[in-house]
């Protein structure tokens, strides 16, 4: 990489650093609009479990079931805060991590299914999540876990480092820093994955399994890797969203969710680390735009999406990937 | 237990008939129709207009829902998938699509015929009893009507020149166009017939368990359970994989009745389990 590449590599996170950091919420206050707080949240969650099912398809796999993750990282995160009185921010990793061992259960037979198969097999999961979280005792059934307390505050040594978020006159914005701090966070990690030695084995398992495997690489082991780090983020970002709805139900994340996270893909560009978080934006903000139109609004979106598939199958779809434009 | 069997085999018709209509339009034009659910509710919906509203013979309005849904399929084969297949370069382009289609119909659905929970009345009334095997008429009539639709189906797979005209496409593409199969057309019927018997068990279960424009989704899901059951692309595999979730379900609702509604869970379980042993379901072939 030139000195000018790397230069304009910088400029361009710090620019969009200052644009997350400092001019949204600039433009947010100038124009009064705070709601757009909440939304803007909402964005940087669903792009983080987006993040992750783009990582699957990098492997090669159509992951159709991050919803039943970001449900399993919720219901951890809140059934932690919620009966066991634990903090918020203890419990955001935990359910990370319980959705990464889970995956590693699940992901090991299912992993070994390709194409169409893996498809269905992940559309059915996000189901499987939705009746595990009505039948299950510790969830609550229908009727969920409702009023969960906010964030605390972090201390160390009596020094405050993130204040308790009941103490915010509007909590959304404190979530809307958490949020776009976690996006961020999660896509540099992303986009380091995806340029390490290991993002390399993972390119090799997405353009043919076999020959990865006769090249003497563990195909099995890397790809429940793969997917346990996707999972890994659709708790995460599943956990967050609880925390800022305060309440979480079996229909919290559904089958349309799932197919939501792998469209917010697709729009973005199968090939960019970063695609996800545009895809998730423009998706986000078309189906609001789109509120107004009422009963119609699902009608417009699908036929939208149709028209987009027919007239521009390859200008969404065969977007390079990165290791191929690098070579 | 009797009571238990014979619930199975009559889910187990009307299921593998929904999975007989998947697996097709699957063999034949490699699309995983996400959308077969939704085709099934507009079946149910069609039926009812017609037999519950406007009052005609049920044998009408099931002809008019499988007419329907047969337009339907040709027409969303001819102008959306075969549009999309020939222009992209991936395959999962054409799964996108039918998410969409599935989207499109879901809200078609929702705006033409609202959102309540319709039924209509009985075909036939009564009961049928036997030493202590309770089963309506009215299911006894839609599940023979649903194993008569499988076996003309399989007939007509078997003898016909349609039907081995698809079993050729099924197998290999290139080489029955080498053969002088006419693809394209064939591909269109298989879709409309596809879509057609989703239609069909729409019209047969809406006078049972009655319909509503949100059970699609969960329809095609179970349609998926029971190919992955069978193996994606096999007669023979939907019909077992039908059968098998059906006589589960049957079975799964009264022994795990007492620990509440976790039927379904088991069902998943086992089938994971399953497929770690067989990644191609019973009769699939290998894939990928």
């Amino acid at each position: 990489m030139t000195a000018s590449e790397r230069g304009m590599r910088v400029a361009a996170v710090a620019a969009f650093l200052v644009l997350v950091y400092v001019a949204a919420p600039w433009m947010i206050a100038a124009t009064g609009r705070t709601d757009l707080y909440y939304t803007l949240s909402s964005v940087a969650l669903l792009a983080i479990a987006s993040g992750g099912v783009w990582l699957t398809f990098y492997i090669g796999r159509i992951n159709i079931g991050q919803g039943a993750y970001a449900l399993v990282g919720g219901y951890v995160s809140a059934i932690l805060v919620a009966t066991y009185g634990l903090s918020f921010w203890l419990s955001l990793p935990l359910a990370g991590l319980f959705c990464a061992g889970a995956s590693v259960l699940v992901g090991l037979p299912i992993l070994r299914l390709r194409g169409v198969y893996f498809a269905m097999v992940t559309l059915v999961l996000t189901e499987v999540a939705r009746l595990a979280a009505l039948a299950l005792p510790i969830t609550g059934g229908a009727k969920g876990i409702t009023s969960i307390p906010s964030p605390g505050r972090i201390g160390l040594f009596g020094i405050t480092i993130v204040p308790a978020f009941d103490s915010f006159a509007d909590k959304n914005v404190a979530f809307y820093f958490l949020s776009v701090t976690m996006m961020v966070i999660c896509f540099a990690g992303l986009w380091r994955l995806v340029n390490s030695r290991v993002g390399r084995l993972f390119a090799a398992l997405r353009q043919n399994e076999d020959l990865a495997s006769s090249m003497g690489l563990n195909v099995p082991l890397l790809r429940v890797l793969a997917y346990a780090i996707s999972s890994f983020l659709g708790g995460v970002g599943g956990a967050i969203f609880v925390a800022i709805a305060q309440s979480i139900y079996p229909s919290s994340f559904t089958v349309n969710d799932s197919v939501n996270f792998m469209l917010n893909c697709f729009l973005g560009g199968l090939g960019y680390v970063f695609g996800p978080m545009l895809g998730t934006l423009v998706l986000y903000f078309g189906w609001d735009l789109l509120f107004q139109t009422g009963e119609y609004q699902l009608l417009i979106y699908s036929g939208v999406m149709i028209l987009l598939m027919l007239l521009l199958p390859n200008g969404l779809l065969s977007v390079r990937l990165p290791s191929r434009r690098a070579s | 237990m009797e009571q238990v069997i014979a619930n199975g085999l009559y889910l187990g018709a009307q299921y593998a008939l929904i999975a007989l209509g998947l697996t097709l339009i699957f063999a034949l034009m490699n699309v995983l129709n996400f959308a077969h659910g939704q085709m099934y509710v507009l079946g149910g919906f069609v039926t009812y207009e017609v037999y519950g509203l406007m009052k005609l013979p049920f044998v009408v309005a099931l002809l008019a829902s499988a007419v329907t849904l047969a337009v339907l399929g040709a027409f969303v084969e001819r102008f959306l998938f075969r549009t999309v297949i020939r222009r992209s370069e991936r395959e999962e382009s054409t799964m996108l699509l039918a998410a969409g289609v599935a989207y499109f119909l879901d809200a078609a659905i929702l705006i033409l015929f609202g959102e309540k929970q319709r039924g209509v009345p009985k075909i036939v009334n009564g009961v049928f009893s036997w030493d202590n095997l309770i089963l309506p008429w009215d299911r006894i009539v839609v599940a023979g009507l649903a194993i008569l639709f499988i076996v003309a189906f399989i007939l007509m797979m078997q003898f016909t020149k349609p039907g081995r005209a698809m079993r050729a496409l099924a197998q290999d593409r290139v080489a029955a166009q080498l053969m002088g199969v006419p693809v394209q057309f064939y591909g269109l019927v298989g879709f409309a017939l596809g879509a057609m018997l989703a239609g069909l068990v729409g019209g047969l279960l809406v006078t049972i368990t009655g319909v509503n424009s949100g059970i699609g989704g969960p329809i095609s899901i179970k349609a998926f359970m029971m190919v992955m059951i069978g193996g994606a692309g096999v007669v023979g595999g939907a019909i077992a994989g039908g059968f098998i979730l059906g006589m589960l379900e049957s079975v799964g609702l009264t022994v795990l009745h007492a620990y509440g509604d976790i039927t379904y869970l088991v069902i998943f379980v086992a089938l994971m389990i399953f497929l770690a042993v067989r990644p191609n379901g019973l009769m699939g072939k290998p894939w990928g």
